[in-house]
């Protein structure tokens, strides 16, 4: 176990925590890179997705895992920004524009759906967020003259200047880029005044409007920052597809985001990639399971939805803390080798956590 | 006269669907009250009391009203088991852990649904005492379909009300409700109480789903209906019954007013949007008691 002397206050905040943390970050994207070179290009696209889905979870962790607001209506976001950018590069509008555009429209719409959140909490929150996914996704279906309704509309691949992005090699590099940024941008709002103060809020609300956090303003802010980014993955969503439609905007979507960070693990970046990765991969390993099923539960096709709800189940049953959880625990099982307590990570079990008295 | 019969018509069919968001809320307020746990896959518990009843119809040959009474029992044991086997251990967990187990919940029950031999994916339908039967006064035509459906809900809300206000287990879950350590004190069995709370709960939503399915057919996503009925319990204030029924019968007429009198498309939203509403400016609900939290 290392312990790391801190001389000044900057040193609890600062990106990386050690040295060699930089340097492993550095030498992960560079595989990151490489990985194209040898992976054929149906597994390439769908590191493309990985990288897609983990900006929009990136974007839902700074508000659930981050400031504690649930949200059950982010595929709501997701579907803005995608239609905004499908819209924009039809007319004409370069990607590399119409990529912040997404975003910043989703996040402008954020605060509105911040705003409500300040007198809402937990479930009624998370039932209002639900509505206002219902809302959207019908406004994307009967406004035709913009959306094209449930025909759908068809999306332009991207190009910005001379390059174009269509192979699926390509289109890989430029999630990848998004995703770096994305993360990097997460990494420095939280480690700033803004970031500290979602998580106080997280932590407590009255404590943190003890301190002089002002609940509006982090609030909406925490909608905006965390809309944006789900916009931008939208936006990529949709030129990934090339073909997009309300369907693909549904609360069954905004579920999936909950699941990613759920299995991820609540309240880690790293929790946000790796549970967008396992998602993404569960179909695969189901395929890949199935030989060793009885046939008839290996032809049924609601398998699949099935093994994904009883991992969340599962999740949140016993491993609250999700994959990154599980890493966290074996690495200091490592550290601590010979002295290692299983109760250190216990969960003060509480019977009286009620919202109401 | 014809406006009158359509306005008629269109309540009679608002109130029935009200009657299921109400009932369905009503489900999710008996829980939320006793354990503050939400029950997202209260939904799916229709969907199984609507399949048990179709197999006890079509396959055994029972009687519609049988297939009504073993469907609630049959859902009354499923939530026991439930409760048992998943939910007592998440009690004063975070609401979002909550929220996400049942809906992962809901996800396993509807696709196990599908997994079941006969069930399947397909829309089925069966034959009741009601089917194709009208109520005729001159001009008015009402369908029995719905009547029942209004009636039977307001017999079983008699029986829950005679329950919680007569029977001394109806005291003691109205007395948890209120304060669980009081009712510790008192003697009451808080693990048994809410054992009984998700029995009633789940029995109450499988005969939701045996009443609807007339009226939606049997599908495995009937149970996606189950979602409005959280506009109706928060409308209602999520902590009060009659408010849940209230609630629901509010977002069924609204529902069926504008799917007659506004542009395609608003019959989907009308219900959130007034839930949005309600909750902006009034956030405890039309019956809720606004409660101070404590630090």
């Amino acid at each position: 176990m290392r312990f790391l002397m801190k001389r000044n206050y900057n040193q609890d905040i600062q990106l990386f925590k050690y040295r060699s943390t930089f340097f492993w970050y550095l030498a992960l994207i560079i595989g990151c890179c490489l990985l194209p070179l040898v992976l054929d290009d149906y597994i390439t696209s769908q590191l493309s997705f990985i990288c897609m889905y983990s900006i929009a979870t990136v974007g839902l962790m700074l508000l659930t895992g981050y400031t504690g607001q649930i949200s059950m209506g982010h595929a709501a976001f997701f579907g803005i920004g995608a239609y905004t950018s499908a819209i924009l590069t039809s007319k004409g509008v370069p990607f590399l524009l119409a990529l912040p555009t997404a975003g910043l429209l989703a996040g402008f719409i954020g605060i509105f759906i911040g705003l409500p959140a300040l007198r809402l909490s937990g479930l009624y929150l998370a039932i209002a967020t639900m509505g206002f996914g219902f809302i959207v996704d019908e406004v994307l279906v009967r406004w035709e003259s913009l959306t094209n309704g449930n025909m759908g509309m068809m999306v332009d691949p991207v190009s910005i200047g001379p390059l174009t992005f269509e192979t699926e090699v390509q289109f890989y590099y430029l999630t990848l880029v998004v995703l770096v940024l994305t993360i990097l941008a997460a990494k420095n709002i939280l480690r700033s005044p803004t970031g500290r103060a979602m998580i106080a809020i997280r932590d407590s609300e009255v404590a943190a409007q003890a301190m002089g956090i002002s609940m509006a303003k982090y609030k909406t802010m925490a909608f905006a920052i965390s809309a944006f980014f789900t916009g931008v993955a939208g936006s990529l969503y949709g030129h990934k597809l090339t073909f997009i439609n309300p369907e693909s905007f549904t609360i069954l979507v905004s579920i999936e985001f909950l699941a990613m960070i759920i299995i991820g693990g609540l309240g880690s970046l790293h929790g946000a990639v790796y549970g967008a990765a396992f998602i993404i991969f569960l179909p695969q390993l189901i395929i890949m399971t199935k030989d060793y099923m009885p046939k008839y539960l290996a032809d049924q096709t609601g398998l699949e939805s099935a093994l994904y709800g009883l991992m969340i189940m599962l999740f949140i049953l016993f491993e609250p803390m999700g994959i990154y959880g599980i890493w966290r625990k074996k690495k200091f099982y490592f550290e601590m080798f010979p002295l290692y307590k299983k109760d250190t990570f216990k969960k003060e079990k509480k019977y009286f956590k009620a919202e109401r008295h | 006269m014809e406006l009158f019969n359509e306005i008629i018509q269109t309540l009679l069919s608002g109130v029935s669907i009200g009657c299921i968001y109400g009932l369905v809320a009503l489900g999710f307020v008996l829980i939320f009250k006793a354990t503050e746990v939400i029950n997202f896959a209260q939904g799916e518990m229709m969907v199984l009391g609507a399949f048990i009843a179709l197999t006890l119809i079509n396959v055994f040959g029972f009687s519609y009203w049988a297939a009504l009474l073993l469907a609630t029992v049959g859902l009354g044991i499923f939530g026991l088991i439930l409760e048992r086997l998943v939910l007592r251990s998440l009690i004063g967990e975070p609401v979002f852990a909550i929220v996400m187990l049942t809906i992962g919940l809901g996800y396993f029950v509807r696709s196990s649904v599908s997994m079941v031999p006969t069930w399947g994916t397909d829309t089925y339908g069966f034959t009741t005492p009601f089917t194709d039967k009208a109520a005729r006064y001159g001009e008015l035509v009402l369908s029995w379909e719905q009547l029942a459906i209004i009636f039977m809900t307001i017999a079983l809300i008699l029986i829950l009300f005679a329950f919680f206000r007569y029977t001394r287990m109806g005291v003691a879950m109205r007395a948890t409700s209120q304060n669980q350590l009081a009712a510790v004190y008192m003697g009451i069995s808080v693990n048994r109480v809410f054992s009984l709370t998700w029995i009633i709960s789940a029995a109450v939503g499988g005969f939701a789903g045996v009443l609807l399915s007339p009226i939606t057919f049997v599908h495995m996503n009937m149970g996606f209906i189950g979602l409005k009925a959280f506009p109706a319990a928060v409308l209602g204030g999520f902590s009060s019954i009659p408010g849940a029924i209230v609630g629901g019968l509010i977002i069924g007429v609204t529902e069926s007013l504008a799917g007659v009198y506004l542009p395609i498309g608003w019959k989907d939203v009308a219900a959130w949007i007034i839930l949005i509403g309600v909750l902006i400016i009034r956030p405890q609900g039309l019956f809720g008691i606004q409660e101070k939290k404590k630090v």
